[in-house]
């Protein structure tokens, strides 16, 4: 086997990549286009489907119906994003900074919540955020609440959700890319009678870019997508884009709009990351590392 | 330690270089203990209520204390079968995926070929994917083969699943230990007359074995952890995130915090025991290299 590796030493890579690659093609590529032709049937499960280009008319359907949903999705991801990117950022400067001989331990304790249950850490939110719960209630025996405030069934708790759930996703490339800052770079501006602030805003702040683009992308994908903390955190006028597609597809066998729906939504995010390739190329994607 | 000697050096400034000082000193260290104490609130709520004493059915506020729930953590119907199909999916997938995310990883890493960032995006992507959106495509495929082992659905689907998101990480993950690859040992061997074969056996692979090692963990956390994908992949199939999912409308008995707990645990104990032994690994290595010096010097 040496000898033919030798031999064809060009064909090695693709040797090496083809299982793994053949893997995504048929259960992520091929899913892709299946979902694409279902998005262009009509009929329901009852009478059997068929396809037909004239269907195109399932995207504008779903769009028109369901765009309060899609609104409230773009809307609660921005501000979970933006949530995540002020806890996250002095989390993420401390740490690299001024984390000293406790750096791993403190990022080890930003992990940690993660390796508990999703949904059990979600559950346990609609225990502090309950009406008479850890949060509200001294709070109200005080008075310094109204009796009938409520957090839970709030958008408010919706995006709290999202926001905690998605932290780290946003923490951790914040994180890598100031542990890369050459720290001399800070002490030379500052040498040079910088303020501490103007050094953070003319140094740290535009090296730590790509982090903060990475960030962003990595917890806005995700958030827009999630229906389980507006499931579970949210009412009836909470529900997301998410809850809409799984709903169609489990609940009401709705096939064609649930994939004309999800192919819309993958839709805006691979527009996303091709800003995001052109802008910072396709090495910094898988580069990152954990 | 410059940076604040240098700003005590100079005269007080106007108030907001005054408060860039302050939240520099002070503020800072306050908000990192407030976030770390938010990230920790649902884990303290997940493991107090597992010694809840639950009045009905509901686990949502305090009752009493009580060891019931850790005595018999498989009390409840359903439980046990649902903690054992999670971990029979995530042993399977982690093994097939960190295999074959690892070869990729090999091939990203030390290879120029052609279609190299094509691929990177490639692999990419499913990390990009929306979770909801790799679940429904996934059910769209199987709908329409509408046959064996796809359809119906059952815990084989599952497993497919997870391999398919799990690659991603796993060359992600392998990748950024070969960033800092020492190549020359490899040459080293091939020069002193092994073969590829030997060479990867020999000197290759244990050096690459930490990042499979962490790979492996990371992929089988979110195997184990995974519900929306698994909920459009599961069928009847009852994983213990479908357990969970199941029973939070009509409350979640205390067993299933005890089993979070234990989960919890575990993980932070495996994070533990392989800083200790890296730790002592490194340690090692220094003593080592000073030995190595000592004797050369003499």
């Amino acid at each position: 086997m040496g000898g033919f590796l030798r031999r064809h030493k060009h064909a090695v890579p693709y040797l090496l990549l083809a299982p793994g690659l053949l893997w995504l093609t048929v259960f992520y590529v091929l899913p892709g286009f299946q979902m694409f032709m279902t998005s262009l049937w009509s009929g329901t499960l009852e009478t059997g489907y068929e396809f037909a280009l004239s269907n195109v008319s399932n995207y504008t359907e779903a769009l028109t119906r369901f765009w309060p949903q899609f609104s409230r999705s773009i809307l609660y991801g921005a501000a979970a994003t933006a949530l995540t990117f002020a806890i996250s950022y002095p989390l993420a400067y401390t740490i690299a900074f001024r984390g000293g001989r406790y750096k791993n331990l403190l990022l080890f304790l930003v992990v940690a919540p993660f390796f508990t249950s999703f949904l059990l850490r979600t559950v346990s939110w609609t225990i502090i955020l309950g009406d008479t719960g850890i949060l509200l209630g001294p709070l109200k025996e005080i008075g310094v609440l109204p009796a009938e405030f409520q957090l839970l069934s709030t958008p408010i708790a919706v995006v709290a959700g999202i926001t905690y759930n998605f932290l780290p996703f946003m923490t951790l490339p914040i994180y890598v890319s100031l542990e890369k800052i050459d720290k001399r770079l800070v002490e030379a501006a500052e040498d040079l009678f910088a303020t501490s602030f103007g050094a953070f805003r003319r140094i740290t702040l535009p090296l730590s870019l790509p982090g903060i683009f990475a960030g962003s992308l990595l917890t806005f994908i995700p958030a827009m997508g999630d229906y389980v903390n507006a499931e579970l955190l949210g009412n009836t006028e909470t529900t997301m884009i998410g809850n809409v597609i799984q709903n169609q597809f489990l609940t009401q066998n709705n096939y064609p709009t649930a994939s004309a729906l999800s192919f819309i939504l993958m839709a805006g995010i691979l527009i996303a990351v091709a800003v995001y390739a052109r802008l910072l190329g396709t090495d910094e994607l898988t580069a990152g590392g954990v | 330690m410059t940076a604040s000697g240098m700003t005590m050096a100079r005269p007080k400034g106007t108030f907001s270089e005054r408060f860039v000082r302050f939240w520099n000193r002070y503020l800072l260290f306050i908000f990192t203990g407030l976030a770390i104490l938010y990230l920790m609130a649902p884990v303290i709520v997940i493991a107090l209520f597992s010694f809840n004493d639950p009045a009905g059915k509901s686990n949502f506020v305090w009752q009493g204390f009580t060891l019931d729930a850790w005595l018999d953590p498989f009390g409840v119907a359903g439980l046990q079968s649902a903690v054992a199909v999670s971990l029979g999916i995530a042993f399977a997938s982690t093994i097939i995926s960190t295999i074959l995310g690892t070869l990729i990883a090999l091939a990203i890493a030390r290879h120029v070929f052609r279609g190299r960032s094509a691929t990177n995006l490639f692999i990419f992507l499913p990390m990009a994917t929306p979770e909801i959106v790799l679940g429904a495509s996934l059910l769209t495929l199987f709908v329409a083969i509408g046959a064996p082992p796809f359809f119906p659905l059952s815990a084989g689907t599952i497993l497919i699943a997870h391999i398919m998101f799990s690659i991603s990480f796993v060359v992600v993950t392998v990748r950024a230990r070969l960033a800092g690859f020492p190549t020359h040992l490899e040459e080293a061997a091939m020069d002193l007359g092994a073969n590829e074969i030997t060479t990867f056996r020999k000197v290759t692979f244990p050096l690459i074995l930490p990042g499979v090692m962490a790979a492996a963990l990371l992929v089988f956390s979110l195997s184990i952890d995974d519900f929306v994908i698994t909920n459009f992949t599961a069928g009847g199939t009852v994983t213990f995130p479908m357990f969970i999912y199941a029973k939070a409308r009509i409350g979640i008995p205390p067993e299933v915090n005890v089993i979070g707990t234990i989960i919890f645990l575990t993980a932070v104990g495996l994070v533990a025991l392989s800083t200790v032994l890296s730790r002592r690994r490194t340690m090692r290595d220094e003593r080592l290299a000073r030995m190595q010096i000592a004797e050369d010097h003499k």
